[in-house]
């Protein structure tokens, strides 16, 4: 005895639980499959030493699409919104960015980088109204995809002849170039390129790392929150969403394959042995998982299978969790500053320099950090008086030389504590429990191939119109039934929801034109 | 210090060479993907009528060859090519093409299941990289093998007694796409009754050690036979009177092309009958799904063109004035001696092309010195313009 659905959707993550509440909104009955035991994908909150919690992986709300925060009249309470980045200098001289202003520079700078601010606002805010829609389809003579198109020509048109050819000289660029040019101080430098390679295989110097921080800032213009309760409860808002519009969720569910039949997808397969009927299925897993794995490669095309294969997809961005006995002393910050993000990026050779031994399988000896103390503001997340650090260490290359085994975790773990100690001299003190998760980790724990925050690397081949690949941008796979949902497709990782409620629409938009 | 092995230069020879260099007395020869082939060995006419005559052998060694093996070679193959190849048993031979997933033509070859599970592709293009990428996903051994296998074609009507004498058993009950695993001198030896002439015919295949004297063998047993050596001229000739397809002829291989539109889909090859829609996976089938639904933007065609000037590169036009765009154009064109017609292969614009249209060829021609040009009436004919009843026979009857 099988059940049927309309559809069903291979995993929870916040992307899963976005589609799958618009369908249900939309009177599908919905199936959703996660194989953890929570839901929520990457953007969970969790324990991770006694009566200490904290987002397991993405930890900082910057891209939530109001879109999908209408569409599914979601709260997302913050308990820190429009937070400051903080880099530190190692001597407690500290400079504070904020989406349109700079402090702790010279006045120039300050200028600077306020023509800077207002131009990549308006360039992220072009690239924000592709967030929401399904990319054209290359080559097709289709009236949307040609309208679609149009309208994004005229988009870059209309920043005027000035701007557009900003734009179109910059989007290819490095961001590294961009600060170089600009700016003289080595902090706001470092900064800014290490928000441009965040959660990628990407040093400052490479190739379009304009574009991956035009992504991040796409998102809210560069507003930066935290959520109450970590990202989990997003996700958990997200679920209640998705039950009240009266979709299935099951955790601790495993989806061992997706069933191919006659060449087009029938349902599903667990784990366990359980077999879920359906004429649909939407993939929330990363698109390599999703064609390799559960469908298997010879039910796809061969150019197509290649396609996928050769997805970029390394992750290079390591997580830090550390139970702290209290607030550790960190000179030149104010009490309240411990509520912002603070980054470790003194300048912009240092960053690249983090990178350079990762192109090699080796992790950095002197990484760039990104800090937060979700506890500060959020005291459910800690016990009283105590403290939660979490921190997005890189590089740490998930095909490290030797492999992530406990020593080279051990290892790196060392690295970055020595790191952190340069800006925050008794942190080692303060610790009573870590928990380091390598992309080997997160990987294994998320289920994400290469433990790659946005399920495949955000660059230009791998964007937009061919992002996962060519022939899956309008997130439907070439079989029959099958369908994508996650951040592999546009417009990418971060918690931004955006994936998932442009495949409900695509999804719900061809039902009808059918 | 390293001794290095010296890199041969220039063309490869054949295993063959020694002998049909022999035999070479025009000195025409090309390179096919490396090796030395010859355009003709003495007179391309001679060559030819020993096709349709007796026995014309071709050394088609450089074919390039692939071996298939392991548990997914057939689920592989399945995916790969158009047609069913579960309805290949072992010792058949299936002629195939291969798309890419726009439904294009890649190659066309033929593919033989030498014994369970283990198959051989035999094609004129080099495809490593597509049969390699072909494998993800799959539990399967491509291994590119040209140069482990010397290749004869046997072919015309006293191929069979030429063989028989040479002292090959089994060949009575040889099917045509048939194959059977002989003995040769204490060697195996794989003959399979194929080829590219249309006509009774075998092609043998042996290890290069043994190549030498195989020929010696052959050519012996055959002396009674009319047995001739012959160059790609001729074959090319009993080619267009059979009407195969010949890649940068009748189709270009689609990973060849850069304009959008010059590559072929094998419905537009007339190949339909290739393609198994009942398969639920293989390259292509999407796409052609689609052309089939939406019709095809060419055709392929054979035409019986009036007079006796060869239709070579002739536009081909609706109408008798050459008025408006041409509808399409000649791939090949030969004058037949042994149907006594002036034949050609080509392409045109559907729905242009139905058997039984008539349709007009441009043809230009010099005469010493002097251009003339013609518009020759032609017809659209459904069969090929050879294909004798012995072809088919089994047992093949001793000419």
């Amino acid at each position: 005895m099988t059940d049927k659905y309309d559809a069903i959707v291979v995993g929870a993550g916040h992307n899963g639980l976005v589609c799958s509440a618009l369908l249900a909104k939309a009177g599908k009955k919905v199936l959703v499959l996660e194989a953890n035991q929570q839901v929520g994908g990457a953007a969970i909150t969790r324990e991770f030493a006694d009566g200490y919690q904290v987002s397991a992986c993405a930890h900082l709300l910057y891209q939530l699409q109001p879109e999908v925060r209408k569409d599914l009249k979601l709260t997302a309470r913050l308990v820190s919104k429009d937070m400051t980045t903080i880099a530190l200098g190692d001597d407690g001289n500290h400079i504070r960015l904020k989406p349109e202003s700079v402090e702790g520079v010279s006045d120039e700078d300050a200028e600077q980088y306020r023509i800077f601010r207002k131009r990549m606002t308006r360039f992220s805010n072009l690239l924000r109204k592709l967030f929401n829609k399904t990319p054209p389809r290359l080559g097709s003579k289709d009236f949307k995809d040609l309208m679609s198109l149009g309208q994004l020509g005229l988009d870059v048109r209309m920043l005027g002849k000035a701007e557009m050819e900003a734009f179109l000289r910059l989007i290819f660029m490095n961001i590294h170039d961009e600060v170089t040019e600009r700016f003289e101080s080595p902090l706001l430098k470092g900064a800014i390129s290490l928000d441009a390679v965040l959660g990628t295989h990407l040093g400052p110097r490479s190739p379009n790392t304009m574009m991956t921080y035009l992504h991040r800032m796409a998102g809210d213009n560069g507003r930066t929150g935290s959520p109450a309760g970590g990202m989990g409860s997003v996700s958990n808002e997200l679920a209640h969403a998705a039950r009240a519009a009266g979709a299935t969720i099951r955790t601790g569910m495993p989806v061992k394959r997706i069933i191919i039949e006659n060449g087009r997808a029938t349902g599903v397969e667990t784990e366990a042995g359980e077999r879920f009927d359906s004429l649909m299925v939407i993939s929330n897993a990363d698109p390599k998982t999703t064609l390799m794995k559960l469908i298997g490669a010879k039910h796809a095309e061969t150019g197509f299978a290649r396609r996928v294969s050769h997805l970029r997809a390394k992750g290079n961005a390591a997580k830090l969790h550390l139970a702290l006995d209290g607030l550790p002393a960190i000179e030149g910050l104010s009490k309240k500053d411990y509520a912002e993000r603070l980054v470790i990026a003194p300048d912009e050779h240092y960053v690249e320099r983090a990178f350079n031994p990762a192109k090699y399988g080796e992790s950095s000896p002197n990484p760039v950090v990104e800090i937060t103390f979700p506890s500060f503001r959020d005291e459910t997340l800690a016990p009283t008086g105590k403290h939660v650090m979490s921190a997005v260490v890189q590089y740490a290359p998930y095909a490290l030389k030797g492999g992530w085994n406990d020593e080279a975790k051990a290892n790196f773990l060392k690295v970055i504590i020595d790191t952190l100690a340069k800006y925050v001299p008794d942190i080692e003190q303060r610790i009573t429990a870590t928990e380091l998760l390598t992309p080997a980790d997160i990987e294994r724990e998320f289920h994400m191939t290469g433990g790659h925050w946005h399920h495949a690397e955000l660059s230009l081949d791998q964007f937009l119109f061919v992002r996962p690949v060519n022939g899956a941008a309008q997130y439907r796979l070439p079989i029959d039934g099958v369908y994508l949902c996650g951040a592999g497709t546009h417009p990418g990782g971060g918690v931004s929801g955006a994936a998932g409620r442009n495949a409900a629409r695509a999804i719900l938009s061809r039902e009808k034109a059918a | 210090m390293t001794i290095r092995e010296p890199v041969p230069q220039g063309p490869l020879k054949t295993p063959f060479y020694p002998r049909v260099a022999e035999i070479d007395t025009v000195n025409q020869w090309h390179e096919w993907k490396g090796f030395s082939s010859p355009d003709a060995l003495y007179c391309e006419d001679l060559e030819y009528f020993a096709i349709r005559n007796g026995t014309g052998v071709f050394d088609l060694s450089p074919m390039t060859k692939y071996r298939v093996t392991g548990p997914d070679a057939l689920d592989y193959l399945n995916r790969l090519v158009t047609r069913d190849m579960a309805k290949v048993g072992v010792g058949r031979v299936a002629y195939a093409v291969w798309c890419d997933d726009q439904g294009q033509v890649i190659d066309d070859g033929t593919i033989f299941h030498l014994r369970e599970g283990e198959y051989r592709i035999c094609c004129q293009e080099r495809h490593f990289a597509w049969f390699q990428a072909a494998t993800i996903g799959f539990d399967v051994d491509i291994v590119h093998e040209t140069e482990e296998i010397a290749g004869l074609a046997v072919q015309g009507p006293t191929s069979y007694s030429v063989l028989k004498t040479m002292g090959v058993e089994g060949l009575e009950e040889l099917k045509p796409f048939g194959l059977i695993h002989v003995d040769f001198q204490g060697t195996e030896m794989m003959v399979s009754r194929t080829g590219f002439t249309a006509d009774l015919g075998y092609e043998l295949w042996i290890e290069p050690g043994k190549a030498l004297d195989l020929w010696d063998a052959l050519f012996e047993a055959g002396k009674e036979f009319k047995i001739r050596a012959i160059g790609t001229h001729a074959l090319e000739l009993a080619r267009i009177e059979a009407c195969y397809l010949a890649p940068y002829a009748e189709f270009l291989p689609c990973d060849e092309t850069v304009r959008t539109g010059r590559s072929r889909s094998p419905l537009e090859l007339g190949l339909e009958w290739l393609v198994d829609f009942k398969k639920p996976n293989f390259n292509g089938r999407r796409a052609l799904a689609e052309e089939k639904r939406k019709g095809s933007k060419w055709q392929l065609v054979k035409l019986d063109i009036e007079g006796n000037k060869t239709a070579d590169s002739a536009y081909i036009f609706s109408n008798s004035k050459a008025r408006g765009e041409a509808i399409g154009f000649i791939t090949s064109a030969a004058w037949s001696p042994v149907c006594k017609q002036n034949i050609a292969l080509g392409t045109v614009k559907a729905p242009h092309g139905k058997p039984g249209d008539t349709v007009w060829v441009e043809i230009y021609y010099q005469r010493e010195m002097h251009w003339n040009r013609e518009m020759a009436q032609a017809t659209v004919v459904d069969k090929p313009f050879w294909f004798p009843p012995r072809r088919g026979a089994t047992p093949p009857g001793p000419y």
